[in-house]
């Protein structure tokens, strides 16, 4: 037990390890092989999964109200009432999600060695994919909000440094562009998130409390549960200001969420990265960097517990964008372009739990999601290589016979998502569905999202069939060149594509909802892992408002009673899911025409939602166009007022060096000049004087003799 | 009577018209012969003191004249020397103008 705790003073090599990766192939890759920048940069990520898996151990053999291992390395900031240090926690949460960094990450280091083989600059992607590895462990085992904040910050500027990986092209630099700035965007509300929190809390606990960590915060939240903005922030007249302080703080930092993990309106960034490498694609906008907010939300749910408003917000907003990404994505005809928008609307299922305060159910669908949307990824990754880069689904076709382990990868994968039965996706999706239709017991609204969830598990069946369909069975559709290259990937690709869909389909048995495992007494391993983070006993947070009956429930750690209609859910679940995936994969086998005359028929409706409702095109007249129109605006206000200013001072100054050089010159100088005239004026006027002659100066001596005798004469 | 003033007026006469003829004279001669006459003049001036005014113990009883001899004789070197000044201009202008010697002119 011991031995085991020394592991707490280790827990900052987690994130250590993938940084002295960056450090070590940033600073001399390029002169390393290929291999061996290959191996430093999966090694890096292996010895970090070791560290997490020794901590995830150490938690188990300890008792559940104590499982959290904290290692505080220094003090970082210490000025005024603001005092953070670099400090790391490994709890049931953070574990989980060190674990799914990790090993999905490793997986896919271990994939983009043989994806990148003949790229130039493998050196510069595996630096980046370890500086975002890096900073995405800084975000889950940060203890405080601004270590997880810097953490946050990281992963954003890793996605922008690898969506644009191919910087030659700029179309991929402008994609990168497009996800930094509408992630800064969000993080905007996330930042007035920090500050309102900490000053609130600061200022109505009279000037006591003032912390930014997770564990002071936990057991000190219940002083502004019922404070307004107002009070909190001491102003008399604010327009905001009877909202509660916690529901506009837990709005702020959902406003940081919908922009960094791709939820209405900030999710416009998603769909263009996946201009970068495929495995960029599968880490960062599959896995990891994604469900940084998903992961905020359920480290924050002490704050949101007691803000039903704000959780009301998350839930319609998730439900919104489940719905409306899997529309599009029924129409989109690029692999990546399907999959991002299937991301888009996970993400939404994630943040749908979040919003019923679910918060293990969230980040259970996290996990399950993180393997097989990887492995989707991972798989369609390995097609476009076989395809020689094409990525339209138009051209493929009949690919199964081809490329067999990515077909039946992919598969398990797709099946997972749709939700068949007994698959990890079925199990997380299904508890979020459920859920969020119990939480309308408390809130009547949460129906709504509910019913666009369970649309868009109908819709996500059917495009991910389609995507199947479309790539993999049927007659091929692709240029007899491109055929003749076709070939399964080789082997450092596939086996992270066996493992993670190996782990698609056996990942969710961590999660059996009691309902199923009850009858043979398997628990909900999961949701019991993250009881004590969620349900407050871990940190001593007062949870006053239950948000759902079976909070109650869970509190009392034990579940008697189960609703016949979980049942009736999760039949209505596995039904939709069943139906989604036959009928797509009927009509795209043997009905392709009824499509194309659906298509035909709906043709606007069709050119809407294939243009992704022109939202982007809104976005670029309203907000860019505006955001130009007052840049062209203050720079007018710059070159002719500001610059008319300074130019007028400089004018004035030349003015005024004019007068004082004129006043120096014909002034001073000409006092000076004037003298030395007169001078010689009266020079030329007295050398007359001598005129060389005797006689006159004997002349000049008698005029004196003169003068002087009549002055003795007359005066003396 | 004649008294020293009449002497004394008659030397100053002199003396202020050979002034007049150094000062107004251009030939060199003639400007020499005022100079004759001013030192003539001072002649006189020192005989007329010697008649009228009576000689203290320490002084000769004709200190005056002997005085005016002096004069004399300087009078007639001085004239020699400036004769042969006077030549030498001569040799050199070809006229003896006081009005040309201006070299020392500014």
């Amino acid at each position: 037990m011991e031995a085991l705790k020394m592991v707490e003073s280790f827990i900052w090599l987690i994130p250590v390890f993938p940084a002295l990766g960056f450090i070590i192939n940033g600073l001399f890759g390029t002169r390393f092989s290929r291999q061996t920048v290959g191996r430093i940069a999966c090694g890096s990520v292996f010895l970090s999964f070791l560290v997490s898996l020794l901590s995830f151990i150490t938690l188990l053999a300890m008792p559940a109200a104590e499982r959290i291992l904290h290692c505080r390395c220094f003090e970082w900031i210490k000025v005024g009432n603001v005092s953070v240090d670099i400090a790391f926690l490994i709890d049931p949460l953070s574990s989980v999600m060190t674990l799914v960094v990790t090993v999905v990450g490793f997986l896919i280091h271990v994939y983009s060695i043989g994806y990148m083989a003949h790229d130039r600059s493998v050196a510069r992607f595996f630096t980046y994919m370890n500086l975002f590895t890096f900073m995405m462990l800084l975000l889950v085992t940060g203890d405080n909000i601004l270590l997880m904040f810097v953490g946050w910050e990281g992963v954003g500027l890793c996605s922008y440094l690898l969506i644009g990986f191919w910087y030659l092209d700029h179309a991929n630099n402008d994609a990168g562009k497009k996800a930094f700035v509408v992630n800064r965007i969000g993080d905007f509300g996330f930042l007035i998130g920090i500050f309102t929190l900490f000053w609130s809390l600061g200022k109505v606990s009279g000037g006591t409390i003032w912390t930014l960590n997770f564990a002071d915060l936990a057991a000190n939240i219940h002083c502004l549960k019922d404070i307004t903005l107002n009070q909190a922030l001491g102003i008399a007249h604010f327009g905001l200001g009877p909202v509660s302080v916690l529901t506009f703080v837990g709005i702020c930092f959902f406003i940081g969420a919908t922009g960094k993990s791709a939820q209405i309106p900030l999710y416009v960034w998603l769909p263009d990265a996946m201009a970068g490498p495929t495995p960029v694609s599968a880490l960062i906008h599959a896995a990891t960097m994604v469900t940084a907010g998903v992961y905020m939300i359920a480290r924050l749910n002490f704050l949101y517990t007691l803000s039903p408003t704000a959780l009301t917000v998350v839930a319609f907003v998730a439900g919104v964008t489940a719905f409306m990404a899997a529309t599009i994505g029924l129409a989109q005809n690029d692999i990546k372009r399907v999959l991002a928008y299937s991301t888009v609307s996970q993400l939404g299922y994630m943040f749908l739990a979040l919003g019923a305060a679910a918060y293990s159910a969230g980040i259970f669908h996290l996990m399950t999601h993180a393997f097989f949307k990887a492995c989707l990824f991972l798989g369609a990754g390995s097609v476009i290589h076989a395809m020689s880069n094409k990525q339209d689904m138009r051209e493929m076709g009949g690919l199964k016979k081809w490329m067999p382990v990515t077909h039946w990868t992919m598969l398990a994968s797709t099946i997972a998502i749709a939700g068949w039965p007994l698959t990890s996706g079925f199990f997380s999706k299904d508890e979020i569905l459920w859920k969020i239709f119990e939480s309308h017991s408390v809130n009547m609204w949460h129906l709504v999202p509910w019913a666009l969830g369970i649309a868009g598990a109908f819709m996500t069946a059917f495009y991910m069939f389609r995507l199947m369909v479309m790539t993999f069975y049927g007659e091929c559709r692709a240029d007899q060149e491109i055929q003749a290259h076709l070939h399964e990937s080789p082997g450092v690709m596939i086996w992270p594509l066996r493992i993670l869909g190996s782990l698609a389909l056996v990942g969710g048995f961590v999660g059996v909802p009691y309902a199923l495992g009850h009858f043979i007494h398997f628990p909900n391993l999961f949701e019991e892992w993250l009881a004590p983070v969620m349900g407050g006993l871990l940190y001593k947070a007062h949870v006053i408002v239950p948000v759902t009956a079976h909070a109650v429930d869970h509190a009392a750690a034990g579940h008697h009673h189960i609703a016949a209609s979980e049942y009736l859910l999760m039949l209505l679940s596995i039904a939709i899911a069943l139906l989604g995936s036959y009928l797509s994969y009927y009509l795209y086998t043997r009905r392709q025409e009824v499509i194309e005359r659906f298509v035909r028929t709906f043709s606007t409706l069709h050119r809407w939602v294939y243009n992704k409702y022109y939202v982007d095109e809104l976005y670029e007249l309203v907000i860019v166009q505006g955001v130009k129109w007052l840049m062209r605006k203050l720079a007018w206000f710059d070159f002719h007022i500001v610059d008319g200013l300074v130019n007028f001072s400089g004018r004035v100054l030349v003015w005024f060096s004019t007068i004082s050089g004129s006043v120096d010159y014909h002034g001073v100088d000409g006092a000076v000049r004037g003298i030395s005239d007169q001078t010689i004026r009266l020079g030329a006027l007295v050398k007359l004087i001598q005129s060389g002659r005797v006689q006159y100066y004997l002349m000049i001596a008698m005029g004196v003799l003169v003068v002087f005798v009549l002055f003795f004469q007359l005066g003396g | 009577m004649i008294t020293l003033h009449s002497y004394l007026i008659i030397s100053a006469i002199l003396f202020l018209l050979g002034l007049f003829a150094v000062l107004c004279r251009r030939n060199a001669i003639a400007v020499l012969m005022g100079i004759e006459l001013i030192i003539n003049a001072s002649g006189l001036n020192l005989i007329a003191f010697n008649t009228f005014v009576k000689q203290s113990s320490l002084t000769h009883a004709l200190s005056g004249q002997i005085f005016s001899i002096f004069i004399i004789i300087l009078a007639a070197a001085e004239a020699a020397v400036a004769l042969a000044i006077i030549l030498s201009i001569y040799h050199h202008f070809r006229k003896i103008d006081v009005m040309d010697l201006e070299q020392l002119k500014y």
